[in-house]
């Protein structure tokens, strides 16, 4: 089933991993604040996206079900 | 919120009772503010329905709309919050009357001159979803006539369920939905992040029905007189009437009731209609909303089908004719400050980016700005947009975008070392004394 990444804006505190681990699907404003790719998260991307959910020190980025 | 606006409500004098209300406008507001004995001799007593979910139906035929500016169909959320399960025997209603745009000042108007008519639409709200508590939360402390009809009613036994009142922080951000119930709940009166709908899980996780207090005020009409009178006025996608707080030219600050649909220029002419200045541009829709060409939009309508073309929406109904002889880069830039100190500094993206955009602004409306300012507004306008918690920062570009677009010539001027102004006197409302520190959220 197709997921999405989403940030929690409010807990985000920039610290950018969820970049460094995933940057195909997320790059950092000029804040260092995630700009995520809205849409689905591609099956080859799917294991990178799992490790950036569980990397991010806020624990600020989820994988929604569509 | 100060009262240092004047306010008054235009009326007609019109005969009591159901011929008043078949005659047309005003619906809401009465010509003087009305106690309980007078509202009771016009409308009866609280049209119950003896029964949960009763009026929903009427409700969605008369097309109500909310009234707090997101014009969501009312019985929706009606049916939605009486479908749901009460959680440990608990739900919730909440008659939103925080008004935190400092240029709104319809409800407040409303709650004056006809508290009643707000208790009566939350008291048959209550019914309708099987609400077990009641809250009003209001900007600032609650006046003598809100109280006076509250009490009054308590005499008589009027309301089946007591009324909380909660006063909200004098914070622009505080009326939100999340907010407000975060307040409710003893928290501060900040916004969360992707609650589940507060028709499921709101007030201490009960199924919480909140709505404009205006709303309530048709709902408590409708109730009495039915779908077809309440479609008598509007248009046929967007019935019924709504509240507008007016400024214009040379003109006191007015509330006043419009059918929606009703010509822009029938509310925002100008106010004496010779000799003073005209108008220059409109805005729509508040702090939050678009601004308009004149003349371009000259021929618009107070419908959002007619404001969509412009990209705008009438939101809360706040209404402004920024005069000829005031720079509306001024004016925006003032108001950009505003909001850039209202984000309620929870996202990155707003907490950085709206004050970058005000100073932006603010060296727009001086002269000689750097050529690569208007890239970095754009920028950081699209830097913020959808990514916030609530839409603070979305509403605030959707005031900057059309700005600069409207306000273009007077860039121009700017550039130039030039500004077409004659008076530096501030139009648009603003609080006095901006708030700032964190306990203000509470």
């Amino acid at each position: 089933m197709a997921e999405t990444l989403r940030v929690n804006p409010i807990t985000c505190a920039g610290h950018g991993v969820c970049a460094e681990l995933l940057p195909e699907l997320v790059t950092l404003d000029e804040w260092g604040y995630p700009i995520v790719d809205p849409g689905p998260v591609p099956p080859a991307l799917d294991r990178g996206a799992r490790r950036a959910v569980t990397g991010c020190p806020a624990l600020a980025l989820k994988l929604m079900r569509n | 919120m100060t009262t240092a606006l004047n306010m008054s409500v235009p009326h007609e004098s019109a005969p009591g009772g159901a011929a008043r209300q078949a005659a047309g406008l005003p619906r809401l507001l009465p010509a003087a503010p009305e106690d309980l004995r007078a509202h009771l001799a016009r409308y009866g007593p609280t049209p119950y329905r003896g029964q949960p979910d009763a009026l929903v139906a009427d409700v969605e035929a008369s097309g109500l709309t909310g009234r707090g500016g997101a014009a969501f169909p009312v019985h929706r959320k009606l049916a939605a919050v009486a479908r749901a399960g009460a959680r440990q025997g608990r739900k919730v209603v909440v008659a939103n009357g925080a008004e935190s745009e400092p240029a709104s000042r319809k409800d407040e108007c409303l709650l004056r001159v006809a508290p009643n008519l707000v208790l009566d639409g939350l008291q048959l709200a209550a019914e309708t979803v099987g609400a077990t508590e009641a809250h009003l939360y209001l900007h600032g402390s609650p006046g003598p006539e809100i109280l006076r009809a509250l009490a009054e009613r308590a005499a008589r036994g009027l309301d089946r369920l007591a009324v909380t009142i909660t006063q909200a922080p004098p914070r622009f951000l505080t009326g939100q939905e999340t907010a407000v119930v975060n307040r409710l709940g003893g928290g501060p009166a900040l916004p969360a992040f992707q609650p589940p709908r507060i028709s499921e899980r709101g007030l201490g996780g009960a199924p919480t029905l909140m709505q404009n207090a205006e709303t309530l005020a048709h709902l408590a009409l409708i109730a009495r007189y039915g779908p077809r009178w309440f479609r008598a006025v509007g248009t046929a996608t967007e019935p019924g009437s709504m509240l507008t707080t007016v400024y214009r030219p040379h003109a006191r600050p007015q509330v006043a009731e419009a059918a929606i649909g009703t010509p822009l220029r029938t509310l925002l002419g100008d106010g004496d209609g010779a000799g003073g200045p005209g108008a220059q541009a409109w805005l729509v829709g508040g702090y939050h909303g678009t601004w308009l060409p004149l003349p371009d939009a000259a021929g618009i309508t107070l419908d959002n089908a007619s404001l969509r073309r412009f990209g705008a929406a009438a939101g809360a109904g706040v209404l402004a004719a920024l005069p000829s002889d005031r720079c509306g880069l001024a004016e925006v830039a003032r108001v950009a400050g505003y909001l850039a100190a209202e984000s309620a500094g929870q996202c990155g993206p707003c907490l950085n980016g709206l004050p970058r955009i005000a100073a932006g602004l603010a060296e727009l409306a001086g002269r000689g700005h750097r050529r690569q300012i208007r890239t970095d507004l754009e920028r950081w306008s699209g830097l913020v947009e959808g990514r916030g918690a609530c839409h603070h920062p979305d509403g605030t570009v959707r005031f900057v975008r059309s700005a600069l677009t409207v306000f273009e010539p007077e860039i121009q001027r700017h550039a130039r070392g030039q500004c077409s102004a004659t008076d530096r006197a501030p139009f648009l409302p603003l609080p006095q004394g901006m708030p700032t520190s964190e306990e203000d959220w509470t």
